[in-house]
């Protein structure tokens, strides 16, 4: 059997006396910390970490690696994900243990090198986004979203605004948006897509007040469409005293192309681990630089990094920084990773980047419209959203159609999102697929399309070739069970109740 | 062009297939004026000319490899067992992506699953998330919890709290009506006892100690959880995870949360990042969790399965009410603190925090016998402890970075109360040679 059946925890594979790592025997203070320590500072209670040899947790560990779909064993068109494949150049670099033991306190004219690489990756960003100067503290996306709601609270209260207490975020925007903003006690407002799925400016119009502190935007928006208004709609906040603040989910599309920064936008992040190809390691570790315009410089967490005279220094937030939002500099190995991104492609190869992505979006949209309701007209960017509403199929839902998705060997786009879309899948393909995977994957999803209609039951039972099938959430979530320690009280309970 | 696959042909059918005869027809959304903007970028390198540049980058630093380093103060320099890195590079983990689609991504959950039973293990509490970005964010979240929880105002936070992690909790609470007030230390530098009982009111959420803490001490914190918790507020605690292993922890001292810095478990020091932010709580804090949790389950046919779980809290289903606006986080940090622990197993985190123990104690009681040096060994450490220098620190560090020893942090920075007092960190990796060496170098400055 090529997956291990076997799902036991590393806990329950322990056995008392067995050992992995050796440690140095040899002792240097002579003295012991049970003598020396008072007991107090002690521990006293013993800790349950499992016992086993080092060839049964490598085996442990990588036969999980296995029970994994991943962007480099399985085609990933998550929507809004942006699930590029992630070069190994990157990771060679990011390995060297030149970079990897640096400590961040260390002296600056002892880490030259690296400071180059923040600078130079700061240069880069400031060049395609078409900002003024980056951040590159804030640890991921909605981090980034988080520093950018400080920066629009302290530039307002710098002019003495402190009135504007309103976010304005796009029905159609990432969760995170309205979060970060209601986070520190910004009141958030709902704008409406109109029926383009665009920004309704009708409905913007209505909400612009002097109470208004920032829209958030993501561009192109989740239904993977340019806001064509665009500069209407930045010209129109501007008019009013607001910020605009542009999350960068989607960047990828606009490399080279057209930037933030242009469009009017004074804030914006950059999830490095999106469009500049770090991996996404099952959830993290991601980036989150965060640029702005000349107006906001002052008031970015420090220290940044500065260079005089062919060196490189840490330069100390001035009097109206925000202060910092991390320890030390940010996520530096991922910085590491897109600096050697940025300079592979160079200026050609960003747009050339962008360019597949986007006509990959298209063709596979092109391609899958007769099927399925693809939600908006007209040509997509990177990525595009169907719904699946119109295949009249008894009781599927998207989520089963991305199940099932996983027996063809892909996995699932993002579904159920946007809201705004009933039944929504949300395909974003990326620059780094072959024609051939996304002629597999159109056939996969015609193939779904047809059994939705002709053996519901099977779409809606799916998936049937992986190690699990639809692991009970509802229970999950009734009855938490977060570590083994739970399973042996939920197990101790169940013994003194059968007692 | 590397990473693309699209040929030329392949271009002009699919275009053809789509219906339009060039790129810009795809993009007639774009405004003219935005387009096609000017972009000061050099042109791409190969792959061979990066490999180069960048071995010419490394070149430009000095590593704690290159170097003697006594640097701590928050990152630490200790052994990683070489599985954690194949472990961890395991693309099948390190490409995925968050593990939403729980049947394709059995592996991360479970290994998720397990970092939380660890965690759990190893500091006493209940219930641990799958990770937070850092020490000083997880520590700041920590922070708005006890506001949350108790629907107080103030935070009380000792002074010898990381000063990074009070920078960033103070980042996060401007602008909000609630109050920090600091906690000060004394002259050998244990948190003042009595003035937190002092200031114990009836507006305190939550009372934040760290242990060691930044001056390396370990914190007596006897009696302090019953006082808080009489007073309604939460302790949170914020320690090395590796001191777990010899020194009480924060389930034993009565913590509501402990929330700080993983990175010792396993990870390179990496200039300060990606670490990794642990967040346990007791029961009664489980639903206020920030971030991502595992949970065990099973699947449609009966079998044990892992899921994420408690998703109602989390920002894309609340949106604007979510508790917090964390999505990605550390997963693949977790991961490699996951296979550390692992790897250690039940008696090899109580070796590797008595090693560290031995190694800083054999440094202080050396350095006490300096002539030009004071540190004060009545103090328990685990593996960080502060020196006076009757010189500027500066010359002297100027004088020993010239030997390529990196002799530890000056607090001057971060207190300005303590001229010339360095914090100097000695973990397993220093033999009896570095620590003798680094002994006799002092001496000579």
């Amino acid at each position: 059997m090529l997956i291990s059946q076997d799902d036991r925890l590393s806990f329950e594979k322990s056995k008392s006396g067995r050992r992995a790592v050796t440690l140095p025997s040899a002792r240097f203070s002579g003295e012991s910390p049970t003598k020396a320590v008072s007991s107090g500072l002690l521990r006293q209670t013993s800790i349950g970490f499992p016992e086993l040899s080092e060839s049964d947790i490598v085996r442990h560990f990588i036969n999980l690696s296995r029970k994994n779909f991943s962007v480099d064993t399985h085609f990933y068109p998550l929507g809004s994900c942006t699930m590029k494949y992630n070069p190994k150049v990157n990771e060679w670099a990011a390995r060297n243990e030149k970079f990897t033991a640096l400590h961040p306190l260390q002296e600056e004219s002892t880490a030259q090198g690296m400071m180059e690489i923040l600078w130079e990756l700061e240069g880069g960003l400031k060049e395609i986004s078409g900002m003024d100067r980056f951040t590159l503290q804030p640890a991921a996306g909605a981090h980034g979203e988080l520093t950018g709601m400080m920066l629009v609270r302290a530039y307002h209260a710098s002019r003495g605004e402190t009135k504007r207490t309103k976010v304005l975020v796009p029905d159609s925007s990432h969760g995170t948006n309205p979060a970060s903003a209601a986070l520190f006690g910004f009141h958030v407002v709902e704008i409406k897509s109109d029926s383009r799925g665009r920004v309704d400016l009708e409905d913007l119009k209505q909400h612009l007040d002097d109470h208004v502190a920032c829209l958030m935007l993501t561009n192109p928006n989740t239904l993977g469409l340019f806001e064509k208004n665009i500069l209407e709609i930045t010209k129109l906040v501007h008019q009013h005293g607001g910020l605009l603040y542009y999350d960068g989910a989607n960047l990828n599309p606009l490399l080279g192309i057209a930037r933030p920064g242009d469009m009017g936008f004074d804030i914006i992040h950059i999830n490095l681990h999106k469009t500049f190809s770090t991996p996404h390691g099952g959830g993290g570790p991601g980036a989150g630089p965060v640029g702005v315009k000349k107006h906001l410089i002052p008031f970015l967490p420090g220290p940044l990094v500065e260079k005089a005279g062919g060196s490189y220094r840490w330069a100390d937030a001035g009097p109206q920084s925000i202060g910092r939002v991390k320890l030390f500099h940010g996520n530096i190995g991922v910085m590491v990773r897109a600096y050697v991104y940025l300079k592979m492609l160079g200026k050609e190869g960003l747009r050339k980047v962008s360019e597949a992505a986007i006509l990959n979006a298209n063709y596979m949209k092109e391609c899958l419209k007769d099927t399925f309701t693809v939600a908006t007209q007209g040509p997509c960017m990177h990525e595009f959203v169907l719904s699946i509403k119109s295949l009249g199929a008894q009781g599927v839902h998207a989520g089963d159609v991305g199940k099932r998705l996983l027996d063809f060997g892909f996995h699932a786009p993002t579904v159920h999102f946007p809201l705004v879309v009933p039944e929504a899948l949300m395909i974003e393909p990326t620059e780094t697929e072959s024609r051939e995977t996304l002629d597999l994957f159109i056939e996969a999803m015609k193939a779904i399309a047809d059994e939705a209609v002709s053996d519901p039951e099977k779409v809606k039972t799916a998936p049937h070739t992986l190690p699990v099938r639809r692991p009970n959430d509802v229970l999950a979530a009734r009855k938490p069970i977060l570590s083994y320690r739970d399973q042996l009280r939920e197990k101790m309970l169940l013994a003194e109740a059968a007692a | 062009m590397p990473y693309l696959s699209l040929t030329a042909e392949e271009k002009k059918a699919m275009f053809d297939r789509i219906g339009v005869r060039s790129f810009d027809e795809l993009t007639g959304d774009i405004p003219a004026s935005l387009r096609d903007p000017k972009i000061s970028l050099p042109a791409g390198l190969s792959e061979l000319e990066i490999q180069d540049l960048v071995a010419k980058l490394g070149q430009k630093n000095t590593t704690v490899k290159g170097a003697l380093s006594f640097l701590g103060a928050g990152s630490y320099d200790h052994f990683i067992p070489a599985a954690v890195f194949d472990i961890v590079g395991r693309q099948e983990f390190s490409t995925a992506y968050t593990p939403y689609q729980p049947e394709a991504s059995q592996g991360t959950l479970q290994a998720i699953y397990e970092y939380q039973s660890l965690m759990v293990e190893l500091t006493g509490l209940d219930v641990s998330n799958a990770s937070h970005y850092d020490g000083a964010t997880s520590l700041a979240e920590a922070a708005l919890v006890a506001l949350k929880q108790t629907d107080r105002s103030k935070l009380l936070i000792a002074r010898s709290v990381h000063p990074h992690y009070r920078q960033t909790i103070r980042t996060y609470l401007a602008g909000t009506p609630y109050q920090i007030e600091e906690i000060n230390f004394d002259a050998v530098g244990n948190f003042k006892r009595e003035e937190l009982l002092s200031r114990l009111d009836a507006t305190v959420a939550g009372v934040i100690f760290q242990t060691p803490n930044f001056l390396g001490v370990m914190e007596n914190l006897e009696g302090v959880s019953e006082k808080i918790h009489a007073n309604g507020s939460l302790m949170i605690l914020t320690a090395n995870p590796l001191s777990l292993g010899l020194f009480k922890s924060p389930g034993e001292w009565g913590a509501d949360i402990a929330a700080g810095e993983g990175q010792p478990l396993g990870l390179s020091m990496n200039f300060g990042g990606p670490y990794l932010g642990y967040f346990v709580t007791s029961q009664a804090l489980m639903r206020r969790i920030p971030g991502r949790l595992a949970g065990l389950t099973e699947d449609a046919d009966g079998k044990r399965a892992f899921c994420l779980t408690l998703q109602a809290r989390e920002q894309h289903i609340r949106r604007e009410r979510a508790g917090s606006n964390i999505c990605s986080n550390q997963a693949l940090c977790a991961l490699a603190a996951c296979v550390y622990m692992t790897l250690l197993g039940k008696k090899g985190i109580r070796e590797i925090a008595e090693i560290n123990w031995d190694r800083a104690n054999y440094l202080r009681s050396k350095i006490s016998s300096l002539k030009n040096y004071e540190v004060d060994p009545s103090q328990t450490i685990f593996n960080e402890f502060r020196v006076r220098s009757n010189k500027p620190f500066p010359k002297i560090q100027e004088k020993l970075m010239a030997q390529g020893i990196f002799p530890g942090v000056a607090l001057e920075p971060f207190y300005p109360e303590l001229k010339d007092h360095f914090l100097v960190c000695a973990t397993e990796t220093k033999s009896k040679e570095d620590l003798d060496r680094f002994v006799e170098a002092l001496e000579r400055c």
